[in-house]
């Protein structure tokens, strides 16, 4: 009871930051949508590093450990370190400048803008807002699985199961329905400012829950070099876990940040250029402060043993869990009430601050590029623009929380789907900002050539089911990146570019 | 400066295909596997690559670049 109650006052903490921030807000809907672009370096890094850290970082990397070993770090957090920051310095400055220049709030006007093309957006909203959900889907089920281990046992009477990994434990429907109504509560209130405020607050407390989760447990195990004596001595190397050509190919994911709608929406938000130079210098170590405890404690899980009440030494994680449930159960188990309710507050911020820019982000991109394109944007009022957001963003929810009770998923691998279609369209914004030739024909087909791909692989692996697939022994992003490629370069070739006057406006010429 | 270090950024994607520890099992502070420890330097490095960029090869023309695309929207039309 007492971890529930801590949790129960961190929610309300969140709550309480929204109220704070509606007092701020300036009631408009540049206001609610970029926090009228007056984000600084030290919120605009903890805004986009929160956001970037999701339940994959901490649910998904502990329990990815725990099956594959060491290697985790490696495929993900190592080469997000160095491609993130290469994105952010070299697409993410650029868009900001784009955005503050010509009103930008969506990447949508970007892309129609930049191609001279109304329907680009159409095509594009669909598809980058299905490739959101999954995205909602990771916080969902990581925040499902984290609750699940750390209540086990508390509330019996109330929540009966057979299971005893379960029996008393908050289960998934509630847990969903509470994290998603106090994130939705928190961004309506106050828009992206909240969404920026609450980031930086539980980006902090998620990178000291983080490493105290890491202490305490080690401590419970009697000291990290114990408790790395007991590790599965297969999860100590690579060998047999990951291939060599995986761990190369794993370098293409990390790209996804160059399309993900929210981390534009965040870029947008800056206040200047030099905003960014604390994010894209800090942005790995951040990784690294974060990762690193999640990937020792998932092959700690690994060996580790406790006292059963027989006096008998027990697993920790039984041989029957799952891995979404591993560092829920590590923390559970090895932390007292307190620490455990804290640490859990920090896994919550960790998948909240995710979703409350992915929310913030949906919203922002029905309304702007849908309503205000076909109807025109001073038909509506503030009131009114604000309402038909949180209305979509409602719906998406719901669909995602619906999802969530009905597929569950190992959360690493479904990140890495959600983050592969991203990536895979990375090649369009890179070619929009860089390359004068490039034409709405080659867009066009890049994009649903890309999408109808990865569709394809997708139900290929059983909609994220099959953990391991690859195709020829490459990570599936491979394949997405090279149709993106040859599709848009092809096509560009043969086509015709936009006229003159777009280009010079976002490439120009060095004459100029 | 600008070409040693965006190289420096492509050597460091090279190295991060670490065959060297890919089988090695030794436990550094007692605790922490090689592969781990190698990576984790690699992220403090990145880091310290990308301060390096910032300093060196910081796009600085951009922000003169919005004032001025920001000034010359507003001389000729009010909205």
């Amino acid at each position: 009871m007492i971890t529930l109650t801590i949790i129960i006052i961190y929610l309300a903490m969140l709550l309480a930051l929204g109220f704070i921030s509606a007092r701020y807000s300036r009631g408009t809907a540049a206001d609610f949508f970029v926090a009228s672009q007056s984000i600084g370096p030290v919120i605009l890094l903890m805004s986009i590093f929160g956001t970037t850290m999701t339940a994959f970082a901490m649910v998904g990397s502990t329990g990815e450990a725990y099956i594959r070993g060491i290697g985790v770090y490696g495929l993900m957090a190592s080469w997000s370190g160095l491609v993130h920051s290469a994105v952010f310095f070299l697409v993410g400055i650029k868009l900001w400048s784009y955005g503050k220049k010509y009103g930008y709030v969506t990447q949508c006007q970007f892309f129609r803008d930049r191609f001279e093309s109304s329907g680009i957006g159409y095509l594009l909203f669909p598809i980058l807002v299905g490739l959101v959900i999954p995205y909602l889907l990771v916080g969902i089920l990581g925040a499902n699985s984290v609750i699940t281990g750390v209540t086990r046992g508390a509330l019996p009477d109330i929540f009966p199961t057979d299971n005893p990994a379960t029996n008393g434990s908050i289960p998934h429907w509630l847990t969903g329905l509470v994290i998603c109504s106090v994130t939705l509560t928190y961004v309506f209130l106050g828009g992206v400012r909240a969404a920026a405020w609450a980031n930086t607050f539980q980006t902090i407390v998620f990178m000291v829950m983080g490493c105290v989760a890491f202490y305490i447990i080690s401590s419970k195990l009697g000291g990290m070099e114990a408790a790395s004596q007991n590790i599965n001595p297969e999860r100590l190397v690579r060998e047999g876990e990951i291939s060599h050509l995986e761990f190369l190919t794993y370098c293409f994911v990390p790209l996804s940040v160059g399309m993900f709608p929210h981390l534009f929406q965040n870029w947008l938000s800056a206040k200047s250029a030099k905003t960014f130079r604390l994010t894209v210098i800090a942005h790995p170590i951040f990784i690294m402060i974060v990762w690193i405890p999640c990937i020792m404690i998932g092959i700690w899980a690994t060996g580790a043993v406790i006292q059963g009440a027989d006096g008998n030494m027990v697993r920790v994680v039984p041989e029957t869990a799952n891995a979404n449930s591993v560092l829920g159960i590590m923390v559970g188990k090895l932390s007292g009430d307190v620490l455990s309710g804290l640490v859990t507050a920090g896994v919550l911020a960790a998948i909240m601050s995710s979703l409350d820019s992915q929310f913030m982000c949906i919203g922002t991109m029905f309304t702007n590029d849908i309503v205000f394109h076909i109807f025109g944007k001073d038909k509506f009022s503030d009131q009114q623009k604000v309402l038909m957001a949180r209305t979509f963003i409602v719906l998406i929810v719901v669909i995602s929380y619906i999802l969530s009770l009905y597929e569950p998923r190992r959360v690493f691998t479904l990140g890495v789907w959600c983050f592969s279609g991203f990536a895979a369209l990375f090649p369009l914004v890179f070619a929009a900002i860089y390359w004068r030739h490039v034409t709405k024909m080659g867009a066009y087909v890049c994009i649903i050539a890309t999408t109808a791909t990865w569709v394809y692989l997708f139900q290929q692996s059983g909609y994220g089911d099959n953990e391991l697939y690859k195709v020829m022994g490459l990570m599936p992003v491979v394949i997405l990146m090279a149709v993106s490629i040859i599709s848009l370069v092809a096509v560009s070739f043969v086509t015709q570019p936009p006229s003159k006057e777009t280009i010079e406006k976002f490439i120009p010429s060095r004459a100029s | 400066m600008r070409k040693i270090i965006y190289s420096a950024v492509i050597l460091l994607a090279a190295l991060h295909q670490d065959f060297w520890y890919w089988n090695d099992a030794t436990l550094v502070w007692g605790f922490m596997p090689i592969g781990l420890v190698y990576h984790l330097a690699f992220s403090v490095v990145s880091g310290l690559v990308w301060a390096l960029a910032v300093v060196y090869c910081w796009p600085s023309g951009v922000e003169e670049e919005v004032k001025q695309a920001l000034a010359e929207m507003e001389t000729p039309s009010t909205s």
